[in-house]
Protein backbone atom coordinates (compact mmCIF):
# COMPACT_ATOMS: atom_id res chain seq x y z
CA UNK A 1 0.00 0.00 0.00
CA UNK A 2 1.25 3.32 -0.37
CA UNK A 3 4.09 3.03 -2.97
CA UNK A 4 3.65 5.99 -4.27
CA UNK A 5 4.67 7.76 -1.55
CA UNK A 6 8.28 6.71 -0.96
CA UNK A 7 10.56 7.76 -3.75
CA UNK A 8 13.21 4.82 -3.51
CA UNK A 9 10.38 2.43 -4.70
CA UNK A 10 10.79 4.81 -7.93
CA UNK A 11 14.17 2.15 -8.35
CA UNK A 12 13.48 -0.72 -9.77
CA UNK A 13 14.35 -2.21 -6.19
CA UNK A 14 12.28 -5.01 -3.64
CA UNK A 15 12.98 -3.51 -0.17
CA UNK A 16 13.01 -6.54 2.61
CA UNK A 17 15.47 -4.83 5.13
CA UNK A 18 12.67 -3.05 7.11
CA UNK A 19 13.77 -4.31 10.16
CA UNK A 20 16.95 -2.77 10.28
CA UNK A 21 15.54 0.56 8.86
CA UNK A 22 12.61 1.52 6.60
CA UNK A 23 12.43 4.20 3.42
CA UNK A 24 11.23 7.60 3.85
CA UNK A 25 8.03 9.05 2.81
CA UNK A 26 8.07 12.16 1.14
CA UNK A 27 6.27 14.09 3.09
CA UNK A 28 8.78 13.35 6.03
CA UNK A 29 11.60 14.29 3.91
CA UNK A 30 10.13 17.73 2.80
CA UNK A 31 8.94 18.28 6.39
CA UNK A 32 12.22 18.17 7.39
CA UNK A 33 13.46 20.32 4.65
CA UNK A 34 10.66 22.48 5.38
CA UNK A 35 12.49 23.50 9.22
CA UNK A 36 15.83 23.75 7.27
CA UNK A 37 14.46 25.97 4.69
CA UNK A 38 12.11 27.74 6.22
CA UNK A 39 12.43 28.07 10.23
CA UNK A 40 15.74 27.37 11.27
CA UNK A 41 16.65 28.22 14.60
CA UNK A 42 17.15 26.97 18.17
CA UNK A 43 14.77 25.61 20.59
CA UNK A 44 14.08 27.14 23.97
CA UNK A 45 16.01 29.93 23.65
CA UNK A 46 14.91 32.61 20.68
CA UNK A 47 12.11 35.63 21.00
CA UNK A 48 11.57 35.42 17.30
CA UNK A 49 9.41 34.35 14.82
CA UNK A 50 11.23 31.08 13.88
CA UNK A 51 11.93 30.15 16.86
CA UNK A 52 9.14 30.38 18.29
CA UNK A 53 7.43 27.95 15.47
CA UNK A 54 10.36 25.61 16.04
CA UNK A 55 9.58 25.17 19.54
CA UNK A 56 5.93 24.70 18.97
CA UNK A 57 6.98 21.98 16.36
CA UNK A 58 9.71 20.35 18.58
CA UNK A 59 7.15 20.01 21.93
CA UNK A 60 4.08 19.44 19.40
CA UNK A 61 5.85 16.11 18.78
CA UNK A 62 5.66 15.05 22.44
CA UNK A 63 1.58 15.15 21.98
CA UNK A 64 2.08 13.59 18.70
CA UNK A 65 4.15 10.60 20.35
CA UNK A 66 1.26 10.56 23.70
CA UNK A 67 -1.03 9.92 21.09
CA UNK A 68 0.43 7.56 19.23
CA UNK A 69 1.23 5.42 22.42
CA UNK A 70 -1.06 6.14 24.73
CA UNK A 71 1.13 7.82 27.37
CA UNK A 72 1.14 11.50 28.75
CA UNK A 73 3.25 14.48 26.69
CA UNK A 74 5.81 14.78 29.86
CA UNK A 75 6.38 11.37 29.74
CA UNK A 76 8.33 11.49 26.33
CA UNK A 77 12.02 12.12 26.22
CA UNK A 78 13.56 11.84 23.10
CA UNK A 79 16.88 10.04 22.14
CA UNK A 80 18.89 8.99 19.15
CA UNK A 81 16.81 6.01 19.48
CA UNK A 82 16.30 2.81 20.59
CA UNK A 83 20.07 1.78 21.69
CA UNK A 84 20.09 5.07 23.61
CA UNK A 85 16.47 5.14 25.13
CA UNK A 86 17.36 1.68 26.81
CA UNK A 87 20.63 2.90 27.93
CA UNK A 88 19.58 5.68 29.63
CA UNK A 89 16.59 3.14 31.81
CA UNK A 90 20.34 1.12 32.78
CA UNK A 91 22.05 3.31 33.40
CA UNK A 92 19.54 7.02 34.54
CA UNK A 93 17.36 4.92 36.56
CA UNK A 94 18.56 0.68 37.16
CA UNK A 95 21.93 2.04 38.20
CA UNK A 96 20.40 3.41 41.47
CA UNK A 97 18.23 1.25 42.07
CA UNK A 98 19.19 -2.42 41.57
CA UNK A 99 21.81 -3.83 44.36
CA UNK A 100 23.93 -6.79 44.44
CA UNK A 101 21.67 -9.97 44.18
CA UNK A 102 18.42 -8.60 42.14
CA UNK A 103 17.73 -10.22 39.26
CA UNK A 104 16.64 -8.65 35.57
CA UNK A 105 15.03 -11.24 33.75
CA UNK A 106 15.53 -10.79 30.06
CA UNK A 107 15.75 -13.58 27.23
CA UNK A 108 17.99 -15.20 24.69
CA UNK A 109 16.59 -14.04 21.49
CA UNK A 110 17.28 -10.34 22.81
CA UNK A 111 18.56 -7.57 20.43
CA UNK A 112 22.54 -6.77 21.83
CA UNK A 113 21.10 -3.34 22.74
CA UNK A 114 18.72 -5.05 25.56
CA UNK A 115 21.86 -7.48 26.61
CA UNK A 116 24.88 -5.28 27.04
CA UNK A 117 23.73 -2.56 28.85
CA UNK A 118 22.62 -5.31 31.42
CA UNK A 119 25.47 -7.01 31.02
CA UNK A 120 27.71 -4.03 32.09
CA UNK A 121 24.73 -3.17 35.09
CA UNK A 122 26.14 -6.72 36.27
CA UNK A 123 29.27 -6.05 36.23
CA UNK A 124 29.20 -3.15 38.11
CA UNK A 125 26.44 -4.02 40.35
CA UNK A 126 26.51 -7.72 40.79
CA UNK A 127 22.86 -7.64 39.50
CA UNK A 128 21.72 -11.58 38.54
CA UNK A 129 20.77 -11.45 34.88
CA UNK A 130 18.34 -14.55 34.03
CA UNK A 131 17.28 -15.74 30.87
CA UNK A 132 13.84 -16.77 30.64
CA UNK A 133 13.67 -19.62 28.23
CA UNK A 134 12.35 -19.73 24.79
CA UNK A 135 9.68 -22.47 23.67
CA UNK A 136 10.29 -25.11 20.53
CA UNK A 137 9.67 -22.19 18.46
CA UNK A 138 11.84 -20.34 19.93
CA UNK A 139 9.22 -17.72 20.91
CA UNK A 140 9.00 -16.53 24.52
CA UNK A 141 5.84 -16.99 26.41
CA UNK A 142 4.36 -15.06 29.58
CA UNK A 143 4.54 -18.94 31.14
CA UNK A 144 8.21 -18.75 30.76
CA UNK A 145 8.71 -15.35 32.37
CA UNK A 146 6.17 -16.33 35.61
CA UNK A 147 8.75 -19.82 35.85
CA UNK A 148 11.40 -17.35 35.90
CA UNK A 149 10.21 -14.86 38.41
CA UNK A 150 11.59 -15.44 41.78
CA UNK A 151 11.24 -12.96 45.18
CA UNK A 152 14.70 -10.84 43.85
CA UNK A 153 13.23 -10.20 40.41
CA UNK A 154 13.49 -6.55 40.15
CA UNK A 155 12.84 -5.90 36.41
CA UNK A 156 11.87 -7.80 33.71
CA UNK A 157 13.22 -6.09 30.00
CA UNK A 158 11.95 -7.46 26.64
CA UNK A 159 11.09 -6.68 23.63
CA UNK A 160 8.15 -6.46 22.22
CA UNK A 161 8.69 -8.18 18.54
CA UNK A 162 11.81 -10.15 18.56
CA UNK A 163 14.03 -9.03 15.96
CA UNK A 164 14.73 -12.47 14.30
CA UNK A 165 12.37 -14.65 15.34
CA UNK A 166 9.88 -11.92 15.16
CA UNK A 167 7.34 -13.66 17.57
CA UNK A 168 4.83 -11.24 19.33
CA UNK A 169 5.10 -11.13 22.74
CA UNK A 170 2.14 -10.97 25.05
CA UNK A 171 3.62 -7.58 26.67
CA UNK A 172 -0.32 -6.88 28.03
CA UNK A 173 -0.35 -10.26 30.43
CA UNK A 174 3.36 -9.53 31.16
CA UNK A 175 2.79 -5.85 31.97
CA UNK A 176 -0.07 -7.24 34.49
CA UNK A 177 2.41 -9.96 36.13
CA UNK A 178 5.09 -7.34 36.48
CA UNK A 179 2.48 -5.10 38.65
CA UNK A 180 0.67 -7.67 40.70
CA UNK A 181 4.56 -8.37 41.82
CA UNK A 182 5.77 -4.87 41.93
CA UNK A 183 8.46 -5.44 38.69
CA UNK A 184 9.93 -2.68 37.05
CA UNK A 185 8.53 -4.10 33.30
CA UNK A 186 11.09 -2.42 30.44
CA UNK A 187 10.04 -2.95 26.48
CA UNK A 188 12.35 -2.40 23.88
CA UNK A 189 9.27 -1.70 21.22
CA UNK A 190 11.53 -1.25 18.20
CA UNK A 191 9.99 -3.99 15.97
CA UNK A 192 6.93 -3.20 17.81
CA UNK A 193 6.03 0.51 17.83
CA UNK A 194 6.68 0.59 14.30
CA UNK A 195 4.45 -1.89 12.85
CA UNK A 196 1.17 -2.75 15.73
CA UNK A 197 -0.85 -0.60 17.88
CA UNK A 198 0.80 -0.49 21.32
CA UNK A 199 -0.62 1.17 24.47
CA UNK A 200 2.20 2.06 27.01
CA UNK A 201 -0.56 2.41 29.61
CA UNK A 202 -2.64 0.15 29.18
CA UNK A 203 0.17 -2.46 29.62
CA UNK A 204 1.22 -1.26 32.40
CA UNK A 205 4.49 -0.70 30.98
CA UNK A 206 7.10 1.38 33.00
CA UNK A 207 9.89 2.32 30.11
CA UNK A 208 8.96 1.76 26.60
CA UNK A 209 11.75 2.53 23.67
CA UNK A 210 11.91 3.30 19.90
CA UNK A 211 13.28 4.56 17.00
CA UNK A 212 12.16 6.89 14.47
CA UNK A 213 13.70 5.37 11.65
CA UNK A 214 12.53 1.84 11.68
CA UNK A 215 9.12 3.38 11.26
CA UNK A 216 9.17 5.90 8.28
CA UNK A 217 10.80 8.37 10.18
CA UNK A 218 14.24 10.46 9.96
CA UNK A 219 18.03 8.16 11.21
CA UNK A 220 18.92 9.89 14.72
CA UNK A 221 16.20 10.05 16.99
CA UNK A 222 14.22 8.30 19.33
CA UNK A 223 12.16 8.03 21.90
CA UNK A 224 11.99 7.00 25.67
CA UNK A 225 8.67 6.74 27.26
CA UNK A 226 9.09 7.01 30.87
CA UNK A 227 6.29 6.64 33.51
CA UNK A 228 6.51 10.24 35.21
CA UNK A 229 6.84 8.82 38.77
CA UNK A 230 10.07 6.96 37.65
CA UNK A 231 10.86 9.58 35.16
CA UNK A 232 11.24 11.79 38.68
CA UNK A 233 14.21 9.26 40.09
CA UNK A 234 16.31 9.37 37.18
CA UNK A 235 19.53 11.32 36.97
CA UNK A 236 20.63 11.90 33.73
CA UNK A 237 23.62 10.49 31.87
CA UNK A 238 24.07 13.87 29.55
CA UNK A 239 24.57 17.94 31.44
CA UNK A 240 24.72 20.80 29.58
CA UNK A 241 22.55 23.73 28.20
CA UNK A 242 18.91 23.00 27.86
CA UNK A 243 18.47 20.69 30.79
CA UNK A 244 19.44 23.24 33.73
CA UNK A 245 17.76 25.81 35.57
CA UNK A 246 19.88 27.58 37.49
CA UNK A 247 23.94 26.43 38.74
CA UNK A 248 26.34 28.70 40.38
CA UNK A 249 30.03 29.22 41.30
CA UNK A 250 30.10 27.98 44.89
CA UNK A 251 29.20 24.17 43.18
CA UNK A 252 24.67 24.11 43.40
CA UNK A 253 22.94 23.43 40.64
CA UNK A 254 19.20 22.82 39.92
CA UNK A 255 18.07 21.05 36.96
CA UNK A 256 14.82 21.44 35.00
CA UNK A 257 11.82 18.79 35.48
CA UNK A 258 10.63 16.59 33.12
CA UNK A 259 11.82 15.43 29.75
CA UNK A 260 13.88 18.08 29.06
CA UNK A 261 16.31 17.05 31.89
CA UNK A 262 17.73 14.37 29.51
CA UNK A 263 17.76 16.45 26.69
CA UNK A 264 20.86 18.26 26.99
CA UNK A 265 22.35 20.37 24.44
CA UNK A 266 20.84 21.33 20.93
CA UNK A 267 18.73 18.04 20.25
CA UNK A 268 18.46 16.80 16.02
CA UNK A 269 15.19 19.43 15.71
CA UNK A 270 14.74 18.82 12.36
CA UNK A 271 14.30 14.95 12.82
CA UNK A 272 12.01 15.12 15.97
CA UNK A 273 9.94 17.00 13.51
CA UNK A 274 10.04 14.41 11.19
CA UNK A 275 9.42 12.00 13.41
CA UNK A 276 5.98 13.60 14.57
CA UNK A 277 5.00 13.68 10.75
CA UNK A 278 6.19 10.18 10.18
CA UNK A 279 3.56 9.07 13.19
CA UNK A 280 1.30 11.09 11.05
CA UNK A 281 1.69 9.03 8.41
CA UNK A 282 1.07 5.89 9.84
CA UNK A 283 -2.06 6.32 11.80
CA UNK A 284 -3.38 8.13 8.48
CA UNK A 285 -3.00 4.67 7.64
CA UNK A 286 -4.23 3.09 10.63
CA UNK A 287 -1.69 0.51 12.61
CA UNK A 288 -4.19 -1.97 12.49
CA UNK A 289 -4.39 -1.97 8.58
CA UNK A 290 -0.18 -1.93 8.50
CA UNK A 291 -0.19 -4.55 11.24
CA UNK A 292 -2.73 -7.11 9.18
CA UNK A 293 -1.41 -6.11 5.58
CA UNK A 294 2.19 -7.67 7.00
CA UNK A 295 0.82 -10.85 8.58
CA UNK A 296 -0.77 -11.47 5.40
CA UNK A 297 2.31 -10.82 3.21
CA UNK A 298 3.89 -12.91 5.26
CA UNK A 299 1.37 -15.72 5.54
CA UNK A 300 2.02 -15.58 1.69
CA UNK A 301 5.57 -15.60 1.71
CA UNK A 302 5.44 -18.48 4.03
CA UNK A 303 3.37 -21.00 1.18
CA UNK A 304 5.31 -19.49 -1.22
CA UNK A 305 8.76 -20.53 0.10
CA UNK A 306 7.54 -23.53 1.38
CA UNK A 307 7.11 -24.94 -2.23
CA UNK A 308 10.84 -24.38 -3.14
CA UNK A 309 12.49 -27.80 -1.69
CA UNK A 310 16.18 -26.41 -0.67
CA UNK A 311 15.00 -23.56 1.41
CA UNK A 312 14.85 -23.52 5.34
CA UNK A 313 12.48 -21.74 7.33
CA UNK A 314 12.81 -20.75 10.64
CA UNK A 315 9.83 -19.16 12.12
CA UNK A 316 6.94 -19.39 9.93
CA UNK A 317 4.22 -19.07 12.96
CA UNK A 318 5.55 -15.71 14.60
CA UNK A 319 2.77 -13.28 13.99
CA UNK A 320 4.55 -9.97 12.37
CA UNK A 321 6.42 -9.36 9.11
CA UNK A 322 9.96 -10.83 10.22
CA UNK A 323 11.20 -13.93 8.44
CA UNK A 324 14.50 -15.92 8.89
CA UNK A 325 15.65 -18.68 6.19
CA UNK A 326 18.44 -20.41 4.68
CA UNK A 327 19.07 -21.63 1.31
CA UNK A 328 20.50 -25.25 2.22
CA UNK A 329 24.23 -25.41 2.34
CA UNK A 330 24.21 -21.59 1.46
CA UNK A 331 25.71 -19.44 3.92
CA UNK A 332 23.51 -16.48 4.59
CA UNK A 333 25.45 -13.80 3.25
CA UNK A 334 26.20 -15.54 -0.06
CA UNK A 335 22.12 -15.72 -0.43
CA UNK A 336 21.63 -11.79 0.60
CA UNK A 337 24.77 -11.21 -2.33
CA UNK A 338 22.95 -13.27 -5.27
CA UNK A 339 19.30 -11.70 -3.96
CA UNK A 340 21.28 -7.96 -3.95
CA UNK A 341 22.13 -8.70 -7.78
CA UNK A 342 18.46 -9.07 -8.76
CA UNK A 343 17.82 -5.53 -6.56
CA UNK A 344 16.39 -7.77 -3.61
CA UNK A 345 17.47 -5.94 -0.80
CA UNK A 346 17.73 -7.99 2.58
CA UNK A 347 19.74 -8.66 5.73
CA UNK A 348 22.11 -11.75 6.35
CA UNK A 349 23.87 -12.24 9.79
CA UNK A 350 22.71 -12.70 13.27
CA UNK A 351 20.86 -9.48 13.21
CA UNK A 352 22.63 -8.20 16.55
CA UNK A 353 20.77 -11.64 18.92
CA UNK A 354 24.07 -12.71 19.06
CA UNK A 355 22.93 -15.47 21.86
CA UNK A 356 20.18 -16.63 20.04
CA UNK A 357 22.53 -18.98 18.60
CA UNK A 358 23.14 -21.17 21.58
CA UNK A 359 19.15 -21.86 20.74
CA UNK A 360 18.80 -22.30 17.22
CA UNK A 361 21.74 -24.22 16.51
CA UNK A 362 22.27 -21.50 13.25
CA UNK A 363 23.92 -18.55 13.67
CA UNK A 364 23.33 -16.85 10.83
CA UNK A 365 20.33 -16.16 8.41
CA UNK A 366 18.94 -14.54 5.99
CA UNK A 367 16.16 -11.92 7.32
CA UNK A 368 12.67 -10.60 5.24
CA UNK A 369 11.24 -7.85 7.16
CA UNK A 370 8.25 -6.79 5.52
CA UNK A 371 6.76 -3.16 6.04
CA UNK A 372 3.60 -1.55 4.94
CA UNK A 373 4.99 -1.01 0.98
CA UNK A 374 5.56 -4.46 0.63
CA UNK A 375 3.55 -5.92 -2.12
CA UNK A 376 2.45 -9.82 -3.09
CA UNK A 377 4.81 -8.97 -6.60
CA UNK A 378 7.99 -8.00 -4.31
CA UNK A 379 7.02 -11.69 -2.78
CA UNK A 380 7.06 -13.43 -5.94
CA UNK A 381 9.80 -11.50 -7.25
CA UNK A 382 11.69 -13.13 -4.17
CA UNK A 383 9.95 -16.84 -5.26
CA UNK A 384 11.12 -16.29 -8.60
CA UNK A 385 14.49 -15.90 -8.02
CA UNK A 386 15.72 -18.28 -5.06
CA UNK A 387 13.50 -20.75 -7.42
CA UNK A 388 16.67 -20.35 -9.69
CA UNK A 389 19.30 -20.32 -7.17
CA UNK A 390 20.87 -23.84 -8.31
CA UNK A 391 22.96 -21.11 -10.18
CA UNK A 392 23.73 -19.15 -7.06
CA UNK A 393 27.43 -19.48 -7.41
CA UNK A 394 27.44 -18.28 -10.91
CA UNK A 395 25.94 -14.85 -9.72
CA UNK A 396 27.57 -14.36 -6.28
CA UNK A 397 31.45 -14.99 -7.93
CA UNK B 1 41.47 -14.33 -16.55
CA UNK B 2 38.32 -16.21 -17.68
CA UNK B 3 35.55 -15.42 -15.87
CA UNK B 4 34.48 -19.17 -15.90
CA UNK B 5 38.05 -20.26 -14.87
CA UNK B 6 37.80 -17.52 -12.21
CA UNK B 7 34.42 -19.03 -10.80
CA UNK B 8 35.64 -22.68 -11.06
CA UNK B 9 38.51 -22.06 -8.69
CA UNK B 10 36.83 -19.90 -6.17
CA UNK B 11 33.93 -22.50 -6.33
CA UNK B 12 36.59 -25.64 -6.05
CA UNK B 13 38.67 -23.91 -3.28
CA UNK B 14 34.92 -23.54 -1.76
CA UNK B 15 33.37 -26.96 -1.66
CA UNK B 16 36.91 -28.57 -1.26
CA UNK B 17 38.70 -26.48 1.05
CA UNK B 18 42.67 -26.89 1.36
CA UNK B 19 43.48 -27.87 5.02
CA UNK B 20 39.62 -27.20 6.88
CA UNK B 21 39.67 -28.72 9.96
CA UNK B 22 42.26 -27.48 13.08
CA UNK B 23 44.34 -29.88 14.93
CA UNK B 24 44.62 -30.49 18.71
CA UNK B 25 48.36 -29.40 18.66
CA UNK B 26 50.07 -26.84 21.24
CA UNK B 27 52.63 -26.22 19.01
CA UNK B 28 50.79 -24.19 16.52
CA UNK B 29 49.76 -20.63 17.09
CA UNK B 30 46.37 -19.73 16.54
CA UNK B 31 43.90 -16.94 15.92
CA UNK B 32 39.91 -16.20 15.72
CA UNK B 33 38.95 -13.66 13.16
CA UNK B 34 35.21 -12.76 13.98
CA UNK B 35 35.30 -10.18 11.47
CA UNK B 36 33.78 -7.08 12.49
CA UNK B 37 32.58 -6.20 9.14
CA UNK B 38 30.70 -8.74 8.53
CA UNK B 39 29.54 -12.18 9.41
CA UNK B 40 32.50 -14.78 8.41
CA UNK B 41 33.99 -16.38 11.94
CA UNK B 42 37.17 -18.35 11.16
CA UNK B 43 39.70 -20.17 13.63
CA UNK B 44 43.38 -20.09 11.82
CA UNK B 45 46.42 -22.28 13.43
CA UNK B 46 49.76 -21.79 11.82
CA UNK B 47 52.95 -23.69 12.75
CA UNK B 48 56.49 -22.15 12.20
CA UNK B 49 59.41 -24.21 12.51
CA UNK B 50 62.78 -23.09 11.81
CA UNK B 51 61.77 -19.80 10.35
CA UNK B 52 59.19 -21.57 7.60
CA UNK B 53 55.71 -22.14 7.50
CA UNK B 54 55.01 -25.69 8.35
CA UNK B 55 51.37 -25.73 8.23
CA UNK B 56 48.26 -23.63 7.93
CA UNK B 57 44.84 -24.69 8.70
CA UNK B 58 41.28 -23.39 9.50
CA UNK B 59 37.75 -23.94 10.40
CA UNK B 60 34.64 -21.98 10.86
CA UNK B 61 31.76 -20.43 9.13
CA UNK B 62 32.16 -18.19 6.60
CA UNK B 63 30.99 -17.21 2.67
CA UNK B 64 32.22 -18.56 -0.46
CA UNK B 65 34.77 -15.94 -0.82
CA UNK B 66 36.65 -16.20 2.65
CA UNK B 67 36.83 -19.62 2.17
CA UNK B 68 37.71 -19.93 -0.87
CA UNK B 69 40.50 -17.14 -0.43
CA UNK B 70 41.24 -19.42 3.08
CA UNK B 71 42.07 -22.40 1.07
CA UNK B 72 43.59 -20.81 -1.73
CA UNK B 73 45.96 -18.49 0.56
CA UNK B 74 46.89 -21.52 2.78
CA UNK B 75 48.40 -23.53 -0.51
CA UNK B 76 50.47 -20.38 -1.34
CA UNK B 77 52.35 -19.98 1.94
CA UNK B 78 52.76 -24.10 3.17
CA UNK B 79 56.84 -24.32 2.76
CA UNK B 80 58.05 -20.46 2.40
CA UNK B 81 60.07 -18.87 4.45
CA UNK B 82 58.38 -15.68 7.07
CA UNK B 83 60.11 -13.62 4.97
CA UNK B 84 58.60 -14.73 1.95
CA UNK B 85 54.79 -15.25 3.91
CA UNK B 86 55.41 -10.94 4.61
CA UNK B 87 56.05 -10.49 1.00
CA UNK B 88 52.91 -12.17 -0.46
CA UNK B 89 50.55 -11.20 2.10
CA UNK B 90 51.49 -7.54 1.37
CA UNK B 91 51.23 -7.98 -2.70
CA UNK B 92 48.36 -10.09 -1.63
CA UNK B 93 46.50 -6.90 0.17
CA UNK B 94 48.11 -4.52 -2.78
CA UNK B 95 45.99 -6.48 -4.88
CA UNK B 96 42.71 -6.38 -3.02
CA UNK B 97 43.07 -2.82 -2.43
CA UNK B 98 43.54 -2.19 -6.25
CA UNK B 99 46.79 -1.22 -5.88
CA UNK B 100 50.24 -1.98 -7.82
CA UNK B 101 51.71 -5.41 -7.10
CA UNK B 102 53.43 -7.98 -8.05
CA UNK B 103 51.18 -10.28 -9.99
CA UNK B 104 53.65 -13.34 -10.96
CA UNK B 105 54.33 -13.47 -6.90
CA UNK B 106 50.46 -14.68 -6.77
CA UNK B 107 50.00 -17.28 -8.71
CA UNK B 108 46.00 -18.46 -8.21
CA UNK B 109 45.42 -15.56 -5.94
CA UNK B 110 44.83 -13.28 -8.66
CA UNK B 111 41.45 -14.90 -9.21
CA UNK B 112 40.28 -12.08 -6.56
CA UNK B 113 42.02 -8.84 -8.41
CA UNK B 114 38.59 -8.15 -9.12
CA UNK B 115 36.06 -8.24 -6.29
CA UNK B 116 33.33 -6.18 -5.47
CA UNK B 117 33.41 -3.43 -2.85
CA UNK B 118 32.06 -5.00 -0.33
CA UNK B 119 33.93 -8.58 -0.52
CA UNK B 120 36.99 -7.17 -0.21
CA UNK B 121 37.05 -7.38 3.43
CA UNK B 122 35.88 -11.24 2.92
CA UNK B 123 38.99 -11.71 0.73
CA UNK B 124 41.11 -10.11 3.26
CA UNK B 125 39.97 -12.18 6.24
CA UNK B 126 42.48 -15.28 6.01
CA UNK B 127 45.69 -12.74 5.34
CA UNK B 128 44.83 -10.56 8.44
CA UNK B 129 44.46 -13.57 10.53
CA UNK B 130 47.80 -15.02 9.14
CA UNK B 131 49.63 -11.15 9.81
CA UNK B 132 48.17 -11.33 13.37
CA UNK B 133 49.48 -14.69 14.24
CA UNK B 134 52.94 -13.47 12.21
CA UNK B 135 52.57 -10.53 14.35
CA UNK B 136 52.52 -12.83 17.39
CA UNK B 137 56.05 -14.29 16.26
CA UNK B 138 57.47 -11.21 15.87
CA UNK B 139 56.72 -9.90 19.90
CA UNK B 140 57.59 -13.32 20.90
CA UNK B 141 54.07 -13.67 21.93
CA UNK B 142 52.20 -17.67 21.22
CA UNK B 143 48.92 -16.24 20.62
Amino acid sequence: MNREDFPMLNQDIVYFDNGATTLKPKVVIEKMMEYYQEYTSNIHRGDYDAAIKTNEAYDGVRKIVAHFVNCKPEEVIFTSGTTMSINTVVFSYMRKHLHKGDEVILSKAEHASNVLPWLKLSEELGVVIKYAPLDSNMELKVESIEKTITEKTKVISIAHVSNVIGDVRDIKAIGKLCSEKGIIFNVDGAQSVPHMKVDFKDSNIDFLSFSAHKMCGPTGVGVLVAKEELMDEMTPLCFGGGMNQTFEVDGSYELKTGPSKFEAGTPPIAEVIGMGEAIKYLEKIGMENIHKNEVELKKFLVSELEKIPNIILYNTNSNSGILAFNIDGVFAQDSSVYLNSYNIYVRAGNHCAKILKDEMKIKNTVRVSLYLYNNKEDVLKLIEVLKRSADIFKVVI
Amino acid sequence: MDSNLRREIILDNYQNPTNRGLVNDDSYLKVNTNSESCIDNLDFMMKIEDNKVKDICFDGEACAISTSASSILIRSLIGKSVDEVRNILENYKKMINEEDYDKDLLGELNVYDTLQPNRKNCALLPSVAIDKMLGSVRDGRKN
